[in-house]
């Protein structure tokens, strides 16, 4: 058993790491599924998503050949539409609702279509925007992921000048950096980006760090209003013993080398464990397979019933060959030379329903133990706590606390992840249009 | 099993299903295949004077990604030499001798070339002779086709010319290119035809290319009107077809019913109506001549559903089902009422019944799924909701008579009752 790179030959790594939701390949193949749309009022896809996209209006675009307006009711909703058509888990989003899952109909492929809209568009960079004259106000936004660039955007629009900052050295945040590479390339991302960019008035400063390369004082002092979309970034520890052996790793920190090293870089194990059962588990753990590792195991410490992921997100893990175990928490880790050898974990069963209407899991004497030796940690992200306490920043747990987008410092205003602690790419730029409307408005009332 | 054979004019066949006289029915190796599949007759496409056709000839209305929903052509009568099609037709007619073979002819307009062609004809064996008074283009700039049908006294004299020669049954095909086609078809009976058959095609312009700004079908840059047909002019067919067989004189002849007939259902519609049988042409050009299996296999389960015996039983029931307004009794209410456990929520009864009649739906917002009623009150009756909901039977209408008895619009007047009530 060992950690290696270098598993696959380069064909496997581009079948294993091709596009799992493939678009449509020609126009007539999108007409048929546009066609079979109701347009229905007050639609509940749209009201199923966060940025509440004009779906039936944009999929009856499709139908009338007007690609540029279909292009521009996604992105005028969501800057990120083309990402998010291949991100989002619209099975419990827009294609949840679809009134054909009423009628026992498959449902509108509402995000394929979404792709097919917005792919070209975003490509070949149609100018659909107009800036407004700057109006010479200034808003400083720290993070270049969802919510800040689509933060940026909307105030790029309305004339704000707009610089960003970002601590990486490409935008999009968790877009980039932490999504499997199946779902979204890095090189989509960064036309993306490019797109989002294209309207002017923006400019990203790459590898600055707040609190780090600068700070929120200079920030507040040199800009009419800052916008914070940093996120959350930390992984959750376990808190168990054996977690500093090598082999032990986080998801995070996983899918960022997969992202920006090349697959035949990125090390991995031939007895993966992978601890958690988010969206982030789940591509932890199907990357892992899909880079040649021999058993992956996804350890949940709750049931089916309560796993954050989405069913479709689950089935594929199991398609990808990857073993669930239940009612399982990580009690320790232990190895031989530093490294990890076994993963022993309390059984756990259900008891009383939790604050979250989630069946709280209680410890049994009984434990299971995996042979591993790789354990991928994804048991959720940790949020900036220093930064946060540094600045000030009220905050409820690690998470921003914000009225109305605004923080308890005048002129700070916050969204996204570092909000909500760690939600979808959707609510993310929902957060930063809110901001944008929070700033405008924040502007008028100081005139 | 109900017995579908027919028999029109003593031209009998084993289905009511003649093929249209159209390029589907202008040579041998056609009409011998539309046998085999099962057809029960054909209307060989019309032979005439000699002509040369232009390409590209068809063009289509498309709906909501339905292809062929309304279909155009500029085609003209037979382009083939007359003597090859009269050779022809005899060889089918000896091959299939069970099957309906009628031609439809349009000569030059002179008595002795309409009998010339009689008479050649005659001599093919064919069972009887339709008359093409409706070909909307080209045929007419020459005074043939719709230029006859369109003017009730040229017509009459043609079918004169025809009956003084004609020896086995002659129908009248009408142009529904005219205000009504009584005036036309009354002629032709009067005249001697022994049946009438409609419509012929309408004319129009389907469509405009956006790139090349010329409309369809495109000739060399140049576009003409059409005659259309397919789904799209049933509705208008069956209203001529109504028209013809409530009148007095045209009532008293057959009739053939043609005009976007492509179901089993469609027939039975037209048979309904008053036709004797129907004809079917744009179907068997956007599928084939296989969908005749179904439309006698259709028939036949319908008719053995509702205890039909042979098609004499139901044909024009209901003809007189189609009364004047003044007639309609306006006692006669119903209400629409959504069905809550089959609602899909699409909100599409709501927005029509807003924007477009008489704002009857109450919309209780829920997020998805909002829920929609009826406000009973405020409904007219007018289906609008029912048609537009995708679900069948979610929304049906209910019947609140406002009185018990029969109330028409002559008597509501003359009993001063209110007016502009809603």
């Amino acid at each position: 058993m060992a950690i290696t790179n270098n598993r696959l030959t380069a064909e496997q790594y581009e079948q294993n790491f091709s596009d799992i939701h493939p678009p449509f390949e020609t126009k007539d193949a999108a007409l048929v599924e546009a066609n079979r749309c109701l347009f229905c009022y007050d639609a509940p896809c749209t009201k199923s998503c966060p940025t509440s996209i004009n779906v039936p209006k944009f999929i009856k675009q499709i139908t009338t050949d007007n690609m540029k307006g279909s292009a521009l009711t996604i992105l005028s909703a969501n800057i990120m539409g083309g990402g998010c058509s291949k991100v989002c888990p619209v099975e419990k989003l827009c294609e949840g609702a679809c009134v054909f899952n009423l009628m026992d109909e498959e449902a509108i492929p509402i995000a394929k279509l979404q792709r097919y809209a917005t792919e070209k568009a975003i490509a070949e960079k149609w100018p659909l925007f107009n800036r407004k004259p700057s109006n010479g106000k200034r808003v400083a936004v720290v993070g270049a992921g969802p919510a800040g660039l689509s933060c940026a955007h909307a105030l790029s629009r309305e004339g704000v000048d707009v610089t960003v900052f970002e601590k990486e050295s490409k935008g999009g945040g968790l877009m980039t950096y932490g999504i499997a590479a199946y779902k979204v390339t890095p090189e989509f991302c960064e036309d993306e980006v490019n797109f989002i960019l294209s309207v002017g008035g923006i400019e990203i400063k790459y590898n600055q760090e707040l609190g780090k390369n600068i700070s929120l004082e200079q920030l507040q002092k040199e800009y009419d209003a800052v916008y914070l979309g940093f996120g959350v970034g930390i992984a959750r520890q376990l808190d168990i013993a054996g977690e500093e052996l090598s082999g032990v790793t986080d998801a995070i920190g996983f899918i960022y080398d997969i992202r920006t090293k090349g697959y035949s870089s990125v090390p991995v194990g031939d007895k993966v464990a992978v601890i958690g059962m988010g969206m982030t588990a789940i591509d932890a753990a199907t990357q892992a397979k899909r880079l040649g590792a021999k058993e992956v195991t996804l350890v949940y410490r709750r049931t089916q019933d309560e796993m954050p992921c989405t069913e479709e997100e689950l089935n594929i893990a199991k398609l990808d060959g990857c073993e669930i175990i239940w009612l399982a928490s990580p009690k320790q880790i232990t190895g031989s030379n530093g490294k990890a050898t076994h993963l022993e974990c309390n059984i756990m069963q259900l008891g009383e329903p939790d604050a979250s209407g989630r069946r709280t899991p209680i410890q049994t004497n009984e434990t299971i133990t995996l042979e591993v030796d790789m354990v991928i940690k994804a048991a959720g992200q940790m949020p900036y706590n220093d930064l946060i306490s540094s600045n000030h920043l009220s905050n409820s747990g690690g998470k921003l606390s914000i009225d109305r987008s605004s923080t308890n410092i005048e002129g700070v205003f916050a969204g996204g992840d570092c909000v909500n602690g760690g939600k979808e790419v959707v609510d993310a730029v929902q957060a930063g249009k809110d901001g944008a409307v929070a700033i405008l408005s924040f502007f008028t009332q100081r005139r | 099993m109900a017995d579908i054979s027919a028999n029109f004019l003593g031209i009998k066949s084993p289905n009511p299903f003649w093929l249209a006289s159209a390029p589907p029915t202008d040579k041998k190796i056609n009409v011998l295949r539309a046998f085999e599949a099962g057809w029960g007759g054909v209307v060989w496409k019309t032979l005439g004077s000699q002509v040369k056709n232009v390409s590209s000839r068809y063009s289509a209305v498309d709906f909501n990604g339905t292809r062929v929903m309304g279909f155009n052509n500029i085609e003209l009568i037979s382009d083939r030499p007359l003597h090859l099609n009269l050779k022809e037709i005899e060889e089918c007619i000896k091959l299939f001798p069970d099957r309906a073979m009628i031609v439809s002819l349009m000569a030059d307009n002179d008595r002795n070339s309409w009998h010339e062609l009689i008479k050649k004809t005659e001599d093919t064996g064919a069972h009887g002779l339709e008359l093409n008074f409706g070909c909307p283009h080209g045929m007419t700039e020459r005074g043939m086709g719709a230029a006859v049908g369109q003017d009730p006294e040229i017509a009459r004299m043609v079918v004169e010319w025809v009956i003084e020669k004609a020896t086995i049954p002659v129908i009248t095909k009408l142009t529904p290119n005219v205000h009504s086609p009584v005036p036309t078809g009354k002629a032709c009976v009067e005249a001697g035809t022994n049946a009438l058959s409609l419509i012929n095609t309408i004319q129009s312009v389907t469509g405009i290319d956006l790139d090349s700004l010329v409309p369809n079908p495109n000739v060399g840059g140049k576009s003409v009107f059409g005659g259309y047909c397919g789904p799209a002019v049933k509705p208008i067919a069956l209203k001529m077809l109504t028209n013809i067989s409530q009148n007095e004189t045209t009532k008293k002849v057959p009739i053939s019913g043609i005009g976007g007939v492509s179901t089993w259902k469609d027939a039975v519609e037209f048979m309904l109506l008053g036709a004797s049988n129907v004809q079917v042409c744009t179907a068997v050009m956007k599928h084939g001549f296989r969908i005749i299996e179904d439309m006698c296999d259709g028939l036949n389960n319908w008719m053995d559903e509702k205890g039909y015996q042979k098609i004499e039983d139901f044909i024009g029931a209901s003809v007189n089902n189609i009364t004047h307004w003044e007639d309609l009794d306006i006692n006669f209410h119903h209400i629409a009422k959504i069905n809550q456990d089959k609602c899909i929520h699409c909100g599409l009864c709501y927005i029509v019944c807003e924007d477009a009649s008489h704002q009857s739906i109450n919309l209780d917002y829920g997020n998805p799924y909002n829920t929609y009623t009826i406000k009973e009150k405020e409904c007219v009756g007018c289906n609008l909701c029912q048609l537009v909901c995708p679900v069948n039977d979610c929304i049906t209408m209910e019947e609140h008579r406002v009185a018990p008895e029969y109330l028409n619009w002559k008597d509501y007047q003359r009993l001063g009752l209110p007016l502009n009530d809603h």
